[in-house]
């Protein structure tokens, strides 16, 4: 048996429907010869969400924004972006949508000025609009000080400031952001993040692709792909409720002792315990609720609680029972 | 129409800001070619003058002595070293160090003069056949006039032929060569510059940003085009003139009419680096395609072989080089005075290469774009 055919015994949460949706998928299926890089993933993103897309790499995050761009035809399954069919109107859709990427995408030996200029150029924005939109940019991201400044000398996190005023240069009303924080310090990246809220705050909507948990924290609703399938999806409080994520009979539970480190190995050795790890300075686990008494008797001096998974437990829990299921 | 090449002028625009932003790179796409200009036209020089030589003269005669003069008046030979036993004329042979060995042997001149033949030994290295040729045609023909002025005495010749060498009167090598290489340099400059751009934006990412856009393949690629272009013809207007005033190569046709040639076969040379960016993923990958098509450019082109002596394949292999096109085009101009009627064709060939080259790299763009 491969472990594709028994993704979907695996529980999943239905595609959630939303008001006014800005981007749909239905069944969308993207096969490239005999490899299945996204097999039957289905979603709405409503108009100023915050859309989140986490997934290991090569989980197929990519492969999905190409083919909602319009720039790869799914071998089955529908989708649109603003009531366009990703099918047929590919062209109108690329006026319409912003896309950054991690590599940037800006020219290095050009200056912030002429990065803004030849992309507003390519989207057909001249003279005045060209002009009015520029200052608007500036207003937002700040880079007024640099315009003259090559790209090539900016830190990390202007240069990823302009890369977004270079996505949506066209005003775009949804903006695809494929790991658009990969590499930068922690500061460049909230401040970056403040920026995705101030204009979601304006009604566009964001499509982001991420591994890091805590970014995906930021997001409304977060989808979760894995080997291909769209696995979970929800606001973080309906994933942490997720009957997958918390299997009947047990509890998610944080152990504080002295030293953590020396205990996880043989908590990991005991019967009942499904998943263990360090959290800080203490463990978080997941455990069968009748063996915690045995655990608090091997351990007496452990503090012992119950908690709310983590999205990082919510993920490693499903995708560990993904695998156990295709076992 | 308008839809096709979507995003134009902000690319070319945008190109000729990188240009100018990199002026090394700049001198080095404009002075190479001009380097090489320079090496490749004062070395290469088929006409073959000077070959080392090296004598064996047995007979010592005032008639051997003689037809060693005539040999040596021919400028084809130069009488290097004087031996004195089999085993040193064939030593010098064996070590290079003459490409000719002559013999002359002890009964030359009597022979000579008892009306039986007199013969020569005439040593001639093959490993170089034009030389070898070369070689063998001057000493017969040495010999040849020696025997008629034997047997006639003071009587005329009764058939003379007076060659008249058209187009090139001195024969001279820089003129049949140095149109070539512009071909040949304008290739290799052109090629390499416009698939690096386009594979330095692959490798970079933007390429990735542009296909997100609404720039179309044609868009891109027409806008990339424009500005080396314009820097090629720049080049070609400056070798030709290193050509007329430094190698001193007439121009008998129409330079205006040679300008206008060139654009179809930038056209093509431009189609070409751009299938080489489809394929290349890397910038060293790049340069290595783009120098892959400099030796059947060289080599099959009639550059330097005449393409009616090749074998029929390869004939028909040179027809598929652009090179070849362009090479009938320059010599035509430039050596033979040749007009629009007598060389339209080379053009309307190089211009349906060219179009089918972008459209070709553009479909391929788009194909690989999507995954």
């Amino acid at each position: 048996m491969n472990a594709q055919a028994n993704l979907t015994e695996v529980p999943l949460i239905s595609p959630q429907h939303v008001n006014s949706p800005v981007i749909t998928a239905d069944g969308l299926t993207i096969r490239f010869g005999t490899f299945t890089a996204v097999d039957h993933v289905s979603f709405e993103v409503g108009k100023g969400e915050l859309f989140g897309f986490l997934g290991p790499n090569g989980s197929g995050k990519t492969t999905i924004i190409k083919t909602l761009c319009g720039l790869l035809a799914p071998t089955e399954g529908t989708g649109t972006i603003l009531g366009m069919d990703i099918r047929k109107q590919a062209a109108e859709i690329k006026r319409h949508v912003g896309y950054m990427s991690q590599k940037f995408g800006l020219y290095e030996d050009l200056t912030v000025s002429e990065n803004l200029g030849f992309y507003a150029g390519v989207y057909g924005i001249k003279g005045e609009a060209a002009m009015r939109r520029r200052k608007e940019i500036m207003a937002l991201t700040g880079l007024e000080p640099y315009l003259n400044r090559r790209v090539g000398a900016l830190s990390g996190g202007w240069k990823q400031r302009l890369a977004l005023g270079c996505a949506i240069i066209h005003s775009p009303e949804v903006v695809f952001l494929d790991e658009p924080t990969a590499g930068i310090d922690p500061v460049a990246r909230r401040s970056l993040w403040d920026l995705f809220f101030q204009l979601s705050g304006q009604g566009v909507t964001f499509f982001v692709t991420t591994h890091y948990m805590d970014e995906a924290e930021r997001c409304g609703r977060v989808g979760y792909i894995y080997m291909s399938k769209l696995v979970a999806l929800g606001s973080i409080p309906e994933l942490q409720r997720l009957p997958a994520a918390n299997p009947e009979g047990t509890s998610r539970v944080q152990i504080e002792t002295e030293n953590a480190s020396k205990i996880l190995g043989p908590l990991r050795e005991m019967e009942g315990v499904r998943e263990a790890t360090i959290f800080g300075r203490s463990i978080h686990a997941l455990i069968e609720t009748d063996k915690l008494d045995a655990i608090q008797r091997r351990f007496p001096e452990a503090k012992i609680e119950k908690i709310v998974p983590s999205l990082e437990d919510v993920f490693v829990t499903l995708t560990y029972g993904i695998m156990k299921a295709s076992q | 129409m308008k839809a096709l090449f979507y995003g134009l002028w902000p690319v070319c625009r945008k190109e000729f800001t990188h240009i100018s932003r990199d002026p090394m790179t700049l001198f080095f796409a404009l002075a190479i070619p001009l380097l090489q200009m320079f090496l490749l036209g004062y070395a290469v020089d088929t006409n073959i003058r000077q070959i080392p030589t090296v004598v064996l003269d047995e007979s010592r005669t005032q008639e051997s002595r003689q037809f060693l003069d005539k040999m040596a008046a021919s400028d084809v030979f130069r009488i290097t070293r004087v031996v004195d036993s089999n085993d040193e004329l064939y030593g010098e042979m064996r070590a290079a160090k003459a490409r000719v060995g002559i013999k002359i042997p002890y009964d030359y001149a009597r022979r000579l003069q008892n009306n039986t033949t007199a013969t020569v030994l005439v040593l001639v290295d093959g490993s170089d056949s034009s030389l070898a040729g070369q070689a063998v045609n001057t000493s017969t023909g040495v010999a040849m006039q020696l025997s008629l002025s034997q047997l006639l005495g003071s009587e005329t010749l009764p058939i003379e032929v007076r060659p008249s060498v058209l187009y090139n009167p001195a024969t001279r090598s820089a003129n049949f060569f140095v149109p070539g290489l512009i071909a040949v340099l304008l290739q290799m400059m052109v090629i390499l510059m416009i698939a690096l751009s386009l594979v330095r934006e692959r490798e970079r990412g933007t390429l990735e940003q542009l296909t997100m856009t609404p720039v179309a393949p044609l868009g891109l690629m027409v806008g990339k085009m424009i500005p080396y272009g314009v820097l090629a013809f720049g080049e070609l207007c400056v070798i030709l003139t290193i050509m007329r005033v430094v190698f001193l190569v007439p121009i008998h046709g129409n330079v205006f009419l040679l300008l206008a040639m060139a654009l179809p076969f930038l056209l093509t040379v431009m189609g070409v680096g751009l299938l080489i960016s489809t394929r290349a993923h890397t910038q060293a990958e790049a340069f290595q395609l783009a120098m892959g098509t400099v030796l059947p450019s060289v080599f099959l082109s009639g550059y330097i072989f005449l393409l009616e002596t090749m074998p029929p394949f390869f004939r028909g292999v040179s027809r598929l080089i652009p090179t070849t096109y362009f090479i009938r085009i320059l010599r035509g101009i430039i050596l033979r005075g040749a007009g629009f009627m007598d060389l339209w064709i080379n053009a309307l060939v190089l211009t349906v290469m060219g179009c089918l080259a972008i459209v070709l790299a553009a479909w391929q763009f788009v194909k690989q774009n999507r995954v």
